[in-house]
């Protein structure tokens, strides 16, 4: 084989698993990115049915019911509330009246959650809920401060 | 007194750094011998400075002076002697003091056991590396200091974050520093090369070393952070792909291509613009790494408070290191040439192979990582890129990246006969086929995909076997003979039949976790029982507990196997009384076949709990994995090549 060809041979090779990767990434990207949702957002059915994506916002003080292992609450971003179905258990940093981001899917207007995510930092806002929590602020200017303010405390 | 000094001594190591990164660089281009002759004292000096100004930080945190802001919150009277001394990297600006700390090691390390290296290239190598240092103190004295006032001082500390009081944050984070900042002994050996021209085999065998230490320290310092979130985040994952991890991942990525790249490079002279580009890369990607943990882009355990100052610092510096040294390469690298011809099927190839898979891998894991972080900063919306995503991406790639490695250690340099080849290994790829089948059998279930990862990973066994077979028996002679060919196997080579081996138990940890592991969240009242893969987890009730600076709810869950009691499992919820975090401890049984993992959910009605109970079989064989790995770099760099005086050459 002439050293030409070589060249050519390996750079086929190397394009070609560039190529394959290419098509991998952008095939799991399709399939795989998870958007994120407000409840105002879930409301006004912008969101999704059948894909999983995440919503964020407050848990709504005293609506944390359990059944079991089953647990449901609901979710504010001080505008709307979206009711949240999940089976396990939740995070330590889980509290009412606090910032949460769940995954999942939304089915019958209920979210069922197949994720809830709450960071290991008693202060910390998960940035998706703050920004939930921003953009319903300026539908609703007062009380969202009020409460953007309690909860990044 | 005592934070004051830490502070000089850090203005003086910036003074220091400065005059190693002028003064032997500026020698060794003008040929003065005095001035590069200067490196290895200033090395030294360095090194004191920076850790005085290290045992000073200790020495506020061990005397609990709150009046040093970073000491107040990150420490507590109550806090345990072992965990005020971890404190000092449990924060941002101490966890930079140790960045540069491990670099000075790193720096002296050099400066110690190179002396065969020609001075100008020593005086080079040293130069590079005080940039680098300049640049980290720069960074912390501008934006971060360690040992800014706090007045008035509190009576009392905020506390160490309680996730990260466990004996894992001891060693987790000097490890993966050792291994991140260890890259930059093999980008300062590439940047002093491309100055000095001085690119051949020579330089290669004195990079591997140190590039293989790195890599050796790095991989246990992601092992441990894998086990330590597996037993303290209380969920029992061992890797989420959270962009931290990923942070980590990608220069490991890179330093495993490196590393085979430079063995080429020393073996054939080949690859050699290549291997200097990843050496660069490599380290690109460890300040990457370290923009992303540590400017707060990210939110995550490892992310601190955050100011925009930081992130924009690290990023300039980033731009500076990598800008600088490509626009290098791309003026020096031309005149490196490629060295020794090959033919298409070689070994050759086949390591050129796993470089672009590895490197395509660790693109595949930046493009995840970084593509939010990108929309984000355009205001295009919030997303996030999951498991899923890397999963379905990584996988794929790492099977291709798997069989070579099979091949690869067999196939010859050069050139190689593909019939002979196949040959050789037509019992391990059976024998791999027959083992993986078997193994999903006697799980109880063969899935498909299960099977293809336990073929790879029996793959990687049958093949290191034959190799070793090959060199220690070739024409059926005796025992005796064999087995003083085992020991008359370089330490290099063992190294890499170790360093495999860790690969294909990792792989087989990862698939039996993967496709067999149970989870079961369920709700027990006291004396309930349930039962997952035949092990039966009786609860007997929760009682209260005081812990040196927590309360705790501790309950206390009977196991038994075939009606014979194994074991009594105590997973903890704590209440840490400072900055009042629930905590959940999980308590687990380990084994070699499997780990039994009880936490504490939450209490409900009446005395009954939410309880998790996973059986995770074969997960110790992850870590075991790693171990090995490491434990093959060590016997790599044991080499007696390495260990040979060499002469003194001049340039």
């Amino acid at each position: 084989m002439k050293p030409r060809h070589k060249r050519i041979a390996i750079a086929a090779g190397v394009l070609s698993v560039v190529g394959v990767a290419a098509a991998l990434v952008l095939n799991a990207f399709q399939s795989n990115l998870v958007f994120f949702y407000s409840p105002s957002q879930i409301e006004s059915k912008e969101a999704p049915t059948g894909r999983t994506f995440r919503l964020g916002g407050l848990v709504v003080a005293g609506s944390v019911k359990r059944t079991g292992v089953a647990v449901n609450f609901l979710v504010t971003d001080t505008a709307k509330t979206v009711p949240v179905h999940f089976e396990g258990i939740l995070p330590d940093l889980f509290k009412e009246g606090k910032g949460v981001v769940a995954q999942g899917q939304l089915r019958d207007g209920v979210f069922q959650a197949k994720e809830v995510l709450a960071k290991h930092d008693e202060n910390y806002m998960p940035p998706e809920a703050a920004e939930a929590l921003k953009n319903a602020a300026k539908s609703n200017e007062k009380t969202a401060a009020t409460m953007m303010n309690g909860a990044t405390k | 007194m005592i934070p004051e000094i830490g502070h000089f001594l850090l203005w003086l190591a910036l003074g220091g750094s400065l005059v190693l990164g002028v003064v032997p660089l500026a020698g060794a281009t003008w040929g003065r011998a005095d001035w590069m002759a200067v490196a290895r004292p200033i090395t030294y000096a360095l090194f004191a400075l920076v850790a005085a100004a290290f045992a000073c930080l200790v020495a506020s945190f061990v005397r609990h002076d709150f009046s040093v802001l970073y000491v107040a919150s990150n420490s507590n009277t109550a806090l345990p002697l072992q965990y005020r001394i971890a404190g000092v990297w449990g924060g941002h600006e101490g966890s930079l003091l140790l960045w540069v700390q491990m670099l000075c090691v790193w720096m002296v390390a050099v400066a110690r056991f190179s002396r065969h290296l020609p001075q100008a290239v020593l005086a080079r190598i040293l130069s590079v590396m005080g940039l680098v240092c300049v640049g980290f103190l720069l960074f912390m004295l501008i934006t971060s200091n360690p040992f800014d006032r706090l007045f008035p001082a509190p009576a009392d500390g905020r506390d160490l974050n309680p996730l990260l009081q466990d004996p894992g944050m001891v060693t987790h984070p000097p490890m993966l520093y050792m291994g991140y900042v260890g890259f930059s002994v093999a980008f300062a050996f590439a940047i002093a090369a491309l100055i000095g021209g001085n690119l051949d085999a020579t330089w290669a065998r004195w990079t591997r070393p140190w590039t293989t230490i790195a890599w050796m320290f790095l991989t246990l310092g992601i092992a441990m952070g894998s086990s330590w979130a597996y037993y303290e985040l209380g969920w029992g994952g061992w890797w989420f792909w959270d962009p931290v991890e990923n942070a980590s991942l990608m220069p490991w990525l890179l330093g495993t291509a490196l590393i085979h790249s430079l063995a080429v490079t020393e073996k054939r002279n080949s690859f050699k613009s290549w291997t200097v580009l990843l050496a660069i890369l490599a380290f690109s990607f460890s300040l990457l790494g370290t923009f992303l943990v540590r400017s707060g882009v990210l939110s995550s355990v490892h992310a601190f408070a955050t100011d925009p100052r930081r992130g924009l610092f690290i990023l300039a510096f980033l731009t500076v290191v990598v800008g600088s040294s490509f626009a290098l390469y791309a003026w020096r690298a031309p005149t490196v040439g490629l060295g020794a011809r090959f033919a298409l099927l070689s070994k050759e190839t086949a390591l050129l192979a796993n470089n672009v898979l590895f490197l395509v891998a660790a693109g595949a894991v930046l493009q995840g990582t970084l593509y939010p972080l990108f929309l984000d900063a355009l205001g295009l919306g919030k997303i996030s890129v999951g498991p899923p995503y890397f999963d379905s991406v990584f996988l794929p790639l790492m099977v291709p990246t798997v069989f070579l490695m099979g091949i690869g250690p067999m196939a010859r340099w050069k050139e190689v006969e593909l019939p002979a080849l196949a040959l050789r290994l037509r019992w391990a790829a059976g024998a791999a086929v027959l083992a993986s089948l078997l193994t999903g059998w006697l799980a109880g279930e063969i899935r498909p995909v299960a099977t293809l990862g336990l073929m790879m990973a029996y793959w990687i066994f049958t093949t290191v076997a034959t190799d070793l077979w090959e060199r220690i028996r070739p024409n059926g002679m005796g025992l005796s003979i064999a087995a003083q060919r085992v020991r008359q196997i370089p330490r290099a080579l063992a190294g890499m039949m170790v360093a495999h081996l860790g690969v294909g138990v990792f792989c087989f940890g990862v698939v039996m976790v993967k496709a067999y592991e149970v989870e079961r969240d369920v709700q027990m009242n006291v004396g309930d029982s349930t039962t997952v893969n035949g092990y039966t987890f009786t609860f007997r009730g929760v009682k209260e507990l005081q812990g040196p600076n927590y309360q705790a709810v501790q309950g206390q869950m009977e196991v038994a196997r075939a009606d014979k009691k194994l074991t009594d499992l105590h997973p903890e919820k704590r209440v840490y009384r400072v900055q009042q975090n629930p905590m959940t401890e999980a308590d687990i049984d380990a084994g070699v076949t499997r780990d039994l993992y009880v936490s504490l959910g939450e209490p409900v009605e009446s005395g009954a709990w939410i309880v998790r109970v996973y059986v995770k079989p074969f997960i110790n064989w992850i870590w075991g994995g790693c171990l090995l790995m490491a434990l093959g770099g060590l016997l790599a760099v044991s080499d007696r090549r390495y260990r040979r005086k060499q002469g003194v050459q001049t340039p």
